[in-house]
């Protein structure tokens, strides 16, 4: 069984179409990611599966259970959790703060998963008493993952966590995605940023208006002509 | 510091100021504007960041302030007014139809709870709306609301268009020290609890607030209901000090004091609040008064200084104090008593260092 199962979703923004109908996989302790132009529909599918978006038909399985529609608070609480686009930290509390928001929900002590987060962000425990909003770009990134992971999800959608980063800092990040993963986390990654997307994850779906258009492993898709000429440039 | 001797420092501050209170109060006139300005900045710093736990804290853009007052301030009279006064005062309507009292500290409760109701089911259909919208539709209530009170229907309860009065009010300004001082301590106790911080979680991002798990509408409306609740225990304070209650007065200029109060103070900062009211009290109702009085200096008539004159300075200063505080005095920032200690330190190693280096 799949982690993440969607069947036929279909979401509306009022009148205009932003996902037709679309069907896809995550399994256990993988990393798929979502590839696409932009209007695509791949914000739209993750935002749905995070609960703040309703659509209009289809479902949504995590572990068997049905969550289509659910309350974002339940589907953070059964193990979904969101990194943002564009990050959306909060800028005027600390990156302490920050992190404890991530944890919201849960009521038992933090000190392990923080000493956990300062393990794999040593920059983000420098910068415990900052205000978010002082944080460098590449900081504000890690600082979104941290605070996501703050949740214990077993899921972790990351929507275009390289978005306006300098390359040297979209490897860190991708470096830290793979070892997030490691650890045994699941990974739902959408990206413009096609070919590092494709060489991180194990499956790809290309996603073109609404539609999934082709499937496959990361490297299947690398190589694939019509792949190459819509979104590698090669 | 150390944090047991940090709360040890902060009690004996506090217990210095009821102390200095109490003392001024044996020596100074009891008419001295000093109090008159203690005891009104007092009841505004309770409504002014109660105010600031709403649109500081949360983000949640309201001016509504003075209708949940008005609800204080009735909720206070009406339950407290001595029985055998209320045909006095209620000249019109036999009597009205209340016809018990209960303890003051009761009907300040009751003045909170009264306004935090109707908070609450205005709430339901008005939190709906953001920013500039969630504005209007609060000031709207505040302004039905005390169009309501004033209707002759309801004239048994609320005495109609008429004055509220005879019911216990306060001599001492440690009254309003000691009731302002624990609800903005109980707001304090709020703001950094993980309530609070779901609060600035949202005021900084909504989005990225719901997708960490926080239920949107619901923590907007504890934010609203509480900070109405504090509004309307300032609101039965702000009674007991006029001594008399007309719906009439707490039109919306008052709800824009207060939140001028709160801009100049900092939004998100209650230390701010405090600050500013007091300033604000002091400067328009005592420091400027000269500025009204026709004043001559031998046979030479001091030009401007005429009645109104006051207005003017007041608005100039005002405005230079928002051009030099962009973000109002305290920005975002608490007065804390750290930096001092730490310049104190500083001080005291330095000299011992200059007394070593003597002695050798």
């Amino acid at each position: 069984m799949p982690l993440l199962k969607i069947s036929d979703l279909k979401v509306n923004y009022g009148a205009i179409e932003a996902v037709k109908g679309i069907s896809f996989e995550v399994p256990e302790k993988s990393i798929v990611t979502l590839i696409g132009a932009n209007g695509a529909g791949k914000s739209t599918t993750l935002r749905t599966i995070a609960g703040l978006v309703k659509p209009v038909s289809g479902t949504i399985e995590f572990k068997g259970e049905d969550i289509t529609a659910k309350d974002p608070a339940l589907i953070v609480s059964r193990g979904i959790t969101l990194v943002p686009e564009g990050r959306k930290i909060f800028p005027d509390l600390t990156v302490l703060e920050n992190l404890k928001i991530g944890a919201y929900l849960r009521k038992d002590n933090l000190d392990d998963d923080l000493n956990w987060i300062y393990d794999l962000f040593p920059r983000l425990k420098e910068r415990t008493w900052q205000m978010g909003g002082t944080l460098s770009g590449g900081e504000q990134q890690m600082l979104a993952v941290a605070r996501a992971l703050m949740s214990r999800p077993k899921l972790m959608m990351m929507d275009e966590p390289s978005l306006g980063l300098a390359p040297m800092i979209v490897r860190d990040i991708f470096d830290i995605i793979r070892e997030i993963n490691r650890q045994g986390i699941t990974i739902l990654l959408i990206e413009q940023n096609a070919n590092m997307a494709l060489q991180t994850a194990d499956i790809g779906y290309v996603l073109e208006t609404g539609r999934i258009t082709l499937t496959g492993s990361g490297k299947d898709l690398l190589t694939n002509e019509a792949v190459k000429a819509a979104y590698l440039g090669t | 510091m150390d944090k047991k001797i940090k709360i040890i420092i902060y009690a004996a501050l506090l217990v210095a100021l009821f102390a200095l209170l109490f003392i001024l109060e044996q020596i100074l006139p009891s008419y001295s504007m000093l109090f008159t300005v203690l005891k009104k900045g007092a009841i505004y710093a309770l409504v002014a960041v109660s105010m600031n736990l709403l649109n500081g804290f949360t983000g949640l853009f309201s001016l509504g302030q003075a209708g949940f007052m008005l609800i204080g301030a009735y909720t206070y009279g009406i339950f407290t007014i001595p029985t055998e006064a209320r045909s006095a005062v209620y000249q019109y309507f036999d009597g009205g139809i209340i016809n018990f009292t209960v303890p003051v500290v009761v009907a300040l409760v009751m003045a909170g709870v009264a306004a935090a109701i109707f908070a609450y089911i205005i709430g339901l259909p008005v939190l709906r709306l953001k920013s500039d919208y969630l504005a209007i539709a609060t000031l709207g209530f505040a302004e039905i609301i005390r169009a309501v009170f004033q209707w002759k229907t309801l004239g048994p309860v609320t005495n109609g268009s008429n004055l509220l009065r005879l019911y216990p009010t306060f001599k001492s300004v440690l009254f309003p020290f000691a009731v302002s001082g624990i609800c903005i301590a109980i707001i304090v106790l709020l703001i950094n609890s993980s309530y609070g911080r779901a609060f600035k979680a949202i005021r900084d991002d909504e989005i990225a607030a719901e997708a960490m798990g926080i239920n949107l509408a619901k923590h907007k409306r504890l934010a609203f209901t509480i900070s109405s609740f504090f509004a309307g225990v300032g609101g039965a304070l702000l009674a007991m000090y006029q001594t008399t209650i007309q719906a009439s007065a707490f039109k919306s200029a008052m709800t824009y004091e207060i939140l001028l109060i709160v801009v100049i103070g900092g939004l998100g900062s209650v230390t701010g609040s405090c600050i500013s009211s007091f300033l604000f009290i002091a400067a328009s109702e005592w420091w400027l008064r000269f500025l009204d009085e026709t004043t001559y200096i031998g046979s030479f008539k001091v030009p401007l200084l005429n009645p109104g004159f006051r207005k003017v300075v007041f608005s100039i200063i005002i405005m230079i104090v928002v051009l030099f505080y962009r973000r109002g005095i305290m920005g975002n920032k608490e007065f804390s008593l750290d930096p001092i200690a730490k310049q104190f330190k500083k001080r005291f190693r330095r000299r011992k260092e200059v007394v070593g280096s003597n002695e050798q």
